[in-house]
C-alpha cells in the first residue's frame, strides 16, 4: 500500500523548501520530493544550483553562494521535521482525492505516494538550442553549468548564447578565466536589465555579435567552432571557439501535469489572483513553475509561503 | 569538504591508480560546482556498500589541475573509474546514485 501523507512537495528550489519549512512549522509532517542529481537546473535545490555569487537575496549583504544558499534553505526545512526524498515524481493523478504520486516507474499499479494535498514547485529548465549532436557534447566543449565548467576554458576564447540577465551574468563571470567571450544574440539589442547591460558593454573582453543564430556545432570529439547566421544579411560564417554556454531562457517543468493542470500557452501552471490555488481543489503552486514574469529566488520563496500557508488553511477546513 | 573518502592531488595521482589492486573510481570536483556537492553523499553511501571492491577518491580541481587536464576533463562533476590503471569507464555530470551504479558496478 502506498503511504499516505497530509502534504506532498514536488520540487526543491526556493519555493518548495520554503513550502517544506512552513507546513513542516505548522506539523503538516511534509513529505518534499527534491528530484535526482543531474548538471542541468533540474536537480535538487533547482537552478540556483548552476550559479555562484547570488547578490540580490535579502539577509546576505555580501551575497552568498548559490548551492550554499540552497542547501541552507534544506539544512532548515530539514530541521523542523521536513521529511525530504531525493526522486522525481515521474507522474500524478489528481482525478481525485487524495491525490496519486509515483516516483520510478510511471507505469507501475500503484502509486508509491498519496497525498490528501499537493504543492507543486517544480521550476523550470534552461532550454538547449535543439541543434544536432547537441547530447553529445555536453562535457566536450558544450556546457549548461557555466559555474561548473567556466574553470576548463581558461585563456580560451568562448562564446555565449542569448540576451537575457543570464546570458549577460554567465559571459561576465566567464570573463574571469576566458581570454574573449562572444555573446551571439538573435536580435539587436539586449533584454537583460540595463546594469547587467552596462557591465557587458564597458567589458573590454565581450563582444557582442548580434542578429545571429547558431545553426551547427563544428568539431568532432569535442567543439572546436560555431556555424553562425546573420538572421537579417542571412550570412554565414564560422566562429572559432572551444566552449560554448547556452542562456536562451527558460521551460517549466510541467510535463508530468499536462490534461490536469490549467496551463498557459507557454507551458506555465495557472495560479488564481492573489493566492496559489490552481485549477484542481487541493492542489497549490508556487515558484517559477507558475511564473513567467518575475523569476526570481526571493520571489519563489515568498510564493512558497503562500502555498504552505494556502494549504494549511485548506486543509483545515476539510477537517473541520 | 567534510568526508570519508580519500584525496588525491596532482602529486599522489599516479602512484595511487598505478599500485592500486581495486578498481578506483576518482570524483573530479570543485568547491564552487553546485551538482558536485548533490552527489558527493551518492558517493560516500556508495563507498560504504561497494566496501573493498571499489575505492572512491576525490580529486579538488583547483588543487590537481594537471591531472584534469591530462584526462581532458571539460566538465564536472566528471567521474573516472580506473581498473589495472586505465581508464575504463567516464562518466560526465551528475546523475542519481542508481544511475551511477548501472554504470560503475559492470567493471567491480
Amino acid at each position: 500500500m502506498p503511504e499516505t501523507h497530509e502534504v506532498i512537495i514536488i520540487g526543491s528550489g526556493p519555493a518548495g523548501l520554503t513550502a517544506a519549512l512552513y507546513t513542516a512549522r505548522a506539523n503538516l509532517s511534509p513529505l518534499l520530493l527534491e528530484g535526482e542529481p543531474s548538471s542541468t537546473s533540474d536537480q535538487p535545490g533547482g537552478q540556483l544550483m548552476l550559479t555562484t555569487d547570488v547578490e540580490n537575496y535579502p539577509g546576505f549583504p555580501d551575497g552568498i553562494m548559490g548551492p550554499e544558499l540552497m542547501l541552507n534553505f534544506r539544512a532548515q526545512a530539514h530541521r523542523f521535521g521536513a521529511r525530504i526524498e531525493t526522486v522525481k515524481a515521474t507522474r500524478v493523478d489528481l482525478s481525485e482525492r487524495p491525490f496519486k504520486v509515483w516516483t520510478g516507474d510511471p507505469e507501475a499499479l500503484e502509486p508509491t505516494y498519496l497525498g490528501n494535498c499537493l504543492i507543486v514547485s517544480t521550476g523550470a529548465q534552461s532550454l538547449m538550442l535543439g541543434l544536432d549532436r547537441e547530447i553529445e557534447l555536453v562535457g566536450h566543449g558544450l556546457s549548461t553549468c557555466a559555474t561548473c565548467d567556466g574553470f576548463f576554458f581558461r585563456d580560451q576564447e568562448i562564446a555565449v548564447v542569448g540576451g537575457g540577465d543570464s546570458a549577460i551574468e554567465e559571459a561576465v563571470f566567464l570573463t574571469r578565466f576566458a581570454s574573449k567571450v562572444s555573446i551571439i544574440h538573435r536580435r539587436d539589442s539586449l533584454r537583460a536589465s540595463k546594469i547587467m547591460q552596462q557591465r557587458a558593454f564597458d567589458h573590454p573582453q565581450i563582444e557582442f555579435i548580434w542578429d545571429t543564430v547558431v545553426t551547427e556545432y563544428l568539431g568532432e570529439a569535442s567543439i572546436s567552432g560555431l556555424r553562425l547566421r546573420n538572421v537579417k544579411t542571412d550570412k554565414s560564417r564560422d566562429l572559432p571557439v572551444t566552449g560554448v554556454f547556452i542562456a536562451i531562457g527558460h521551460r517549466p517543468n510541467t510535463n508530468i501535469f499536462s490534461g490536469q493542470l490549467e496551463m498557459k500557452d507557454n507551458g506555465y501552471l495557472v495560479t488564481q489572483p492573489d493566492c496559489s490555488r490552481t485549477n484542481v481543489e487541493g492542489v497549490f503552486a508556487c515558484g517559477d513553475v507558475q511564473d513567467d514574469v518575475y523569476r526570481q529566488a526571493v520571489t519563489a520563496a515568498g510564493s512558497g509561503c503562500m502555498a504552505a500557508l494556502d494549504a494549511e488553511r485548506w486543509l483545515e477546513a476539510q477537517h473541520s | 569538504m567534510a568526508g570519508t573518502l580519500g584525496t588525491i592531488d596532482d602529486n599522489t595521482f599516479d602512484e595511487e591508480i598505478g599500485s592500486s589492486t581495486t578498481p578506483v573510481l576518482v570524483d573530479f570536483w570543485a568547491e564552487w560546482c553546485g551538482p558536485c556537492k548533490m552527489i558527493a553523499p551518492i558517493l560516500e553511501e556508495i563507498a560504504d556498500e561497494q566496501g573493498e571492491s571499489l575505492k572512491i577518491l576525490k580529486l579538488n580541481v583547483d588543487d590537481a589541475p594537471s591531472v584534469a587536464q591530462r584526462f581532458g576533463v571539460m566538465s564536472i562533476p566528471t567521474l573516472i573509474l580506473f581498473k589495472d590503471g586505465e581508464e575504463a569507464k567516464r562518466i560526465v555530470g551528475a546523475k542519481p546514485k542508481a544511475a551511477l551504479l548501472d554504470d560503475v558496478t559492470p567493471f567491480l
